[in-house]
């Protein structure tokens, strides 16, 4: 959920490993993202839309990856995919730490690229520990 | 009691109001800051400029100390997320406004169980308004007995028939025909059940879903 460039980007990858994948945004603009090559569906939709992850096909699903913008969009939508349609594994984005913390603790695995890009910029820099 | 209501949009406004007026302490978080400037006057200072689905926003307001938290922003993701969090945080009682209807199973299943949905509430006035398709509970009698109104309608199983034939749930009788030109008739047997006839039926509160599969059928008034 989230053609942006990190979603297209796993969307490519596993569509590459020979994997079924569906990707879904709201704005079919956002496909151009994906490569020439890319053999997966492309659905046009909420992802916070019950119906819309049903017909997406949610519920034969192994995996759910919510990465769109917003960290509530896709808390929303992570919590449908795990409680609704029972997907096993569920990848929520959560860019507030905080947040994504308590996510956590409520059933999901999540992904801060704040924190995760802060430490990686921060190994980059020499003498970057206690002064 | 100790409220935090999260959106101060006009619910948020309104339900702090009220709350201010009923001597609970208040405290409005609306993420807006001109919007929060501008009810913050009408509400005697009570509302805070931020973000309520921020952990440290929630923690700032004395989340810790809250008896209940009321979600009530337009947008059911951010309503959930704060519900998620103040719950994390051990406040006893959540609450959340649902704008969409369908997305009130979720909050069900996320164990958030009072959600209050503006589009069900009018539907469910819609729905008591509708007398061609519906049952209408006409009184409470003695011993868990109800006394109901039925109108037929063109789908109706039982159009056709005599009252003797049609098989009711138990320990209910039709009582009273009142027919479409508003003649009352005690049912016979050679009474024939036609549209637009008002059966007044008594029945079990418990066999009201059987009594209206028997006489209206299936699909009754709004499926939502």
């Amino acid at each position: 959920m989230g053609c942006g460039r990190t979603g297209a980007a796993i969307a490519a990858s596993l569509d590459q490993d020979g994997h079924s994948v569906t990707v879904l945004d709201l704005n079919a603009g956002q496909f151009r993202r994906l490569p020439d090559s890319f053999g997966g569906r492309m659905a046009v939709g909420n992802g916070m839309d019950a119906e819309v992850l049903e017909r997406a096909g949610a519920r034969e699903a192994d995996a759910f990856v919510a990465v769109t913008q917003g960290d509530n969009r896709n808390y929303f939508a992570s919590q449908l995919a795990r409680e609704i349609f029972g997907v096993k594994n569920v990848v929520c984005r959560t860019k507030d730490p905080e947040r994504g913390e308590i996510f956590g603790h409520l059933g999901l695995q999540t992904y801060s690229p704040t924190s995760a890009g802060a430490e990686a910029i921060l190994a980059m820099l020499p003498n970057s520990g206690p002064a | 009691m100790y409220v935090i209501i999260a959106g101060g949009g006009k619910v948020g406004y309104y339900l702090g109001r009220e709350l201010l007026s009923g001597d609970h302490e208040m405290l409005v978080i609306e993420r807006s800051a001109s919007r929060a400037a501008e009810i913050n006057d009408l509400l005697e200072g009570t509302v805070q400029q931020g973000d309520a689905c921020e952990a440290s926003v929630l923690d700032g307001a004395g989340i810790a100390r809250a008896d209940l938290v009321a979600a009530v922003t337009g947008d059911d993701e951010d309503n959930l997320v704060v519900c998620e969090i103040a719950r994390y945080r051990g406040v006893p009682r959540v609450l959340a406004r649902v704008n969409n209807p369908t997305n009130a199973l979720l909050f069900q299943k996320r164990g958030i169980e009072t959600t209050v949905s503006a589009t069900e509430a009018i539907l469910s006035q819609i729905e008591q308004e509708l007398p061609v398709t519906s049952m209408v509970p006409v009184m409470q009698l003695h011993q868990g007995l109800e006394l109901v109104e039925v109108r037929l309608s063109e789908t109706s199983p039982v159009v056709g028939r005599t009252p003797r034939e049609v098989l009711l749930p138990p320990e209910s009788l039709i009582a009273l025909i009142v027919d479409s030109g508003g003649v009352p008739r005690v049912p016979g047997a050679d009474t024939t059940l036609t549209v637009g006839d008002a059966l007044v039926v008594v029945t079990r509160a418990e066999s009201k879903g059987m009594l209206q599969e028997a006489l209206i059928g299936g699909a009754h008034g709004f499926d939502t």
